[in-house]
């Protein structure tokens, strides 16, 4: 507000023209769009506009080398008849269905308890958090160690001590999409916690004291209180984390660099399969057409979740 | 006076200035980052700009996973280099986005390349053109740990020749622990490093096969052949228990640890090998076969010139592209870098068929093949799950070589230009 004033005085000044013949309130709408045409602009120079343009390429066949050129639906009927696309798909949804509900009741359940934790509570939370804070690529590379077979993995190794078979982990067809989804919910554990822990925070206390004098017992206070009082955390974190399940890469990608993605495909989210059709292939519309596809996804999944979670008036 | 002499200080100037710009000619040369390559390059500028002080050329490099992308991109906003490295499986895509001019014949007269060059150089040729020729090329060999040979008791001054005698030497050095779990390697398996190499253009010649006919644009392996050189190499795993895919992440590791007998890999693979000091290694010739047929995979990196260089600049890039490919860079290249001369007279001399590392990789390169690749990425990722297919799913040989040929037919018929 101040430095509309300011503006407007120095604009009275003698001398100062145009903005004299101009009403306060015009004044304050063109200051208050002018600050937004900023961010405005570089939204639809660096966002909107690569968005529209990949709507497009999406029905072109561009390799980069040459023009692209208009070949209709034909991207898109190749990918629907792709089993590779099928596999991924599934794969991705996989990740999503699974790993966003263990994601936030393991996160819930910790932050339940933590909050409760009054011993070293700020040092236990941070160790949460850590993960959160470390690259994605030198964690997956840890835990790409660990999942060795013997006789250098970590973990087969201490199944070996405790009498329990071995396992091929990220070798197996079978285990390794799940092996490489509990690092994902490991790293994101860090994050959701802390949120979680916000939300509890901010239930006034009142309210459980209440429901003690009632006489209502820890599971009840649980279910009529607690979580209905946490529904905006829980919403914005599934979305939060259905988004990042959705575009899961770093791990994958990581783990599996010798086979991105492998074995034969187990492991492979959408969106590695638009880095490696746009990068290795230079398939850059068939790409598109795929990112078009995940940009869909995205959007009914988000706007799925905000419709079922939504405030019940 | 003073006026007059400030006048001709300018004057001055400006001709020098003039002088200059008319005599140096700047050429860029890029390639992707790799700390040997850009240091043996820096030397080889230094030494043509010494013999030719009116050329100067800047090294500009990009990280590997970047590479393609940016000279593509580049070429697409006009900036790009005037002289690049480029993988010789690049060419067809290259060569379609017109980024490469064919390399003028008054300079690279074809007859002088087809005599003095290995015969793999053929793979840079389109039409009646070749359009880029390597400095250096790169083969396989069979690395082994003398210390496992040792304790093993085999003679580590014999290494394999024959595959029959690998696979012998691999099973005495393969250790197993109480449940059965690999702990030592008698040789690695490792689709995604070179294996996939050696199983197209080794084995399935060796079992009687061809891997690729027209050009290597028609899959020709679903054949017995073919059918027999998988059979041979997941029985490795499977049946002879000699190594596994994925022990101790990748076959190169598993050598560099000391946890495998032995490991096939590349010249490339010299420089992270050679810091090795736990044990004692050598390097031969890949196993023939019991007919004594041998093959080899020899790729390589060329130098080729932007279709966008003209005048001043092309006549400067075929000045230091001939430099690059001479005897001499090839020389500068193979004591720093490691690679082979791609000249057989630079290759082929005494001191080189002698010394036992590069002995065994220079006598691979006279029965070499090298695949036209045309997706590498998918075509290698195709002979990766081939053989997981075997490996992990127990799909039976014969069923799994049927999808991979009909996937990698496919492969090829969409990225042909």
């Amino acid at each position: 507000m101040a430095t509309i004033e300011q503006q407007g005085a120095a604009a009275g000044r003698p001398g100062g023209s145009f903005g004299d013949r101009l009403s306060m309130r015009t004044k304050r709408l063109l200051w208050v769009w002018g600050f937004l045409a900023l961010p405005i602009l570089f939204y639809t120079v660096i966002r909107f506009y690569p968005t529209a343009q990949a709507f497009w390429l999406s029905f072109t066949n561009w390799d980069l080398l040459r023009p692209a050129k208009f070949i209709g639906i034909a991207n898109y009927a190749k990918l629907f008849k792709d089993p590779q696309f099928w596999k991924v798909f599934k794969n991705t949804f996989t990740y999503l269905i699974v790993g966003t509900p263990i994601s936030l009741v393991v996160a819930f359940t910790i932050a339940f308890y933590l909050d409760r934790v009054r011993f070293m509570h700020g040092f236990i939370r941070a160790l949460y958090f850590l993960p959160y804070l470390t690259t994605a690529a030198a964690m997956a590379w840890v835990w790409r160690w660990f999942y060795q077979p013997p006789p250098i993995g970590v973990i087969n190794d201490v199944f070996g001590m405790i009498g329990i078979p071995q396992q091929p982990f990220i070798r197996s067809v079978d285990q390794a999409l799940y092996s490489i989804m509990v690092t994902a919910i490991w790293a994101g554990l860090g994050f959701q916690i802390i949120i979680f822990m916000a939300g509890l925070r901010a239930i006034p206390t009142t309210f459980y004291e209440a429901a003690r004098i009632d006489g209502l017992g820890e599971w009840a206070i649980l279910r009529k209180i607690t979580l209905p009082l946490l529904k905006p955390t829980t919403v914005f974190l599934v979305v939060f984390s259905s988004i990042g399940f959705l575009r899961i890469f770093d791990q994958v990608y990581n783990m599996t660099t010798n086979d991105p993605g492998g074995p034969l495909g187990s492991t492979k989210p959408l969106v590695l399969m638009i880095y490696q059709t746009a990068f290795n292939s230079y398939a850059m519309g068939y790409a598109a057409a795929q990112t078009v596809v995940l940009f869909t996804i995205l959007l009914i999944v988000s706007l799925l979740q905000l419709w079922i979670l939504r405030e019940k008036k | 006076m003073r006026k007059a002499t400030l006048l001709a200080g300018l004057v001055a100037g400006f001709s020098t200035f003039a002088f200059n710009a008319a005599q140096a000619v700047e050429i860029e040369y890029w390639q992707y980052v790799f700390e040997t390559r850009v240091k043996a390059m820096d030397q080889l500028i230094a030494e043509f700009q010494k013999a030719n002080p009116d050329i100067t050329v800047k090294q500009v490099t990009f990280p590997y996973a970047d590479y393609q992308t940016r000279v593509i991109a580049a070429n697409m906003a006009g900036n790009g280099p005037d002289v690049l490295q480029l993988f010789y499986g690049w060419l067809d895509k290259f060569a379609a986005g017109g980024l490469l001019q064919p390399l003028p014949t008054d300079a690279f007269p074809h007859d002088k390349i087809e005599s003095e060059f290995f015969p793999i150089v053929s793979a840079m040729k389109r039409g009646d053109d070749y359009y880029g020729l390597p400095t250096a090329v790169r083969s396989l060999a069979l690395f082994y740990n003398k210390k496992l040979f040792t304790e093993a008791g085999l003679d580590p001054n014999n290494p394999p020749k024959t595959l029959d005698e690998y696979v012998a030497a691999a099973e005495k050095i393969a250790k197993h622990d109480a449940s059965g779990n690999l702990t030592v390697a008698g040789s690695t398996l490792d689709m995604g490093g070179q294996d996939h190499q050696w199983w197209r253009e080794v084995l399935i010649r060796q079992f009687g096969g061809t891997p690729y006919t027209d050009n290597d644009t028609k899959v020709a392996y679903d054949s017995e052949a073919g059918i027999k050189a998988l059979k041979f190499y997941t029985s490795l795993q499977l049946e002879k228990k000699i190594g596994a895919a994925g022990f101790m992440d990748e076959g190169q590791a598993a050598f560099r640890g000391g946890k495998a007998g032995m490991t096939i890999d590349g010249t490339f693979r010299l420089g992270a090998f050679g810091s090795i000091k736990d044990f004692e290694w050598g390097v031969t010739e890949l196993p023939a076969n019991n007919e004594g047929v041998r093959s080899n995979y020899a790729s390589y990196f060329a130098n080729g010139i932007s279709a966008k260089t003209t005048g001043e600049e092309l006549e400067a890039s075929k000045k230091f592209l001939a430099y690059l490919t001479s005897p001499e860079a090839m020389a500068i290249w193979l004591k720093t870098v490691g690679e082979l001369p791609a000249r057989r007279a630079a290759a082929l001399t005494e001191a080189n068929l002698k010394d036992p590392i590069y002995g065994p990789f220079l006598k691979g390169l006279e029965y070499a093949h090298t695949t036209l690749f045309l997706d590498e990425a998918a075509q290698r990722q195709n002979a990766i799950d081939m053989a997981n297919r075997v490996l992990l799913e127990g799909q039976s040989v014969e069923d799994s070589i049927k999808q991979a040929a009909e996937a990698e037919q496919e492969i090829i018929d969409a990225a042909k230009p």
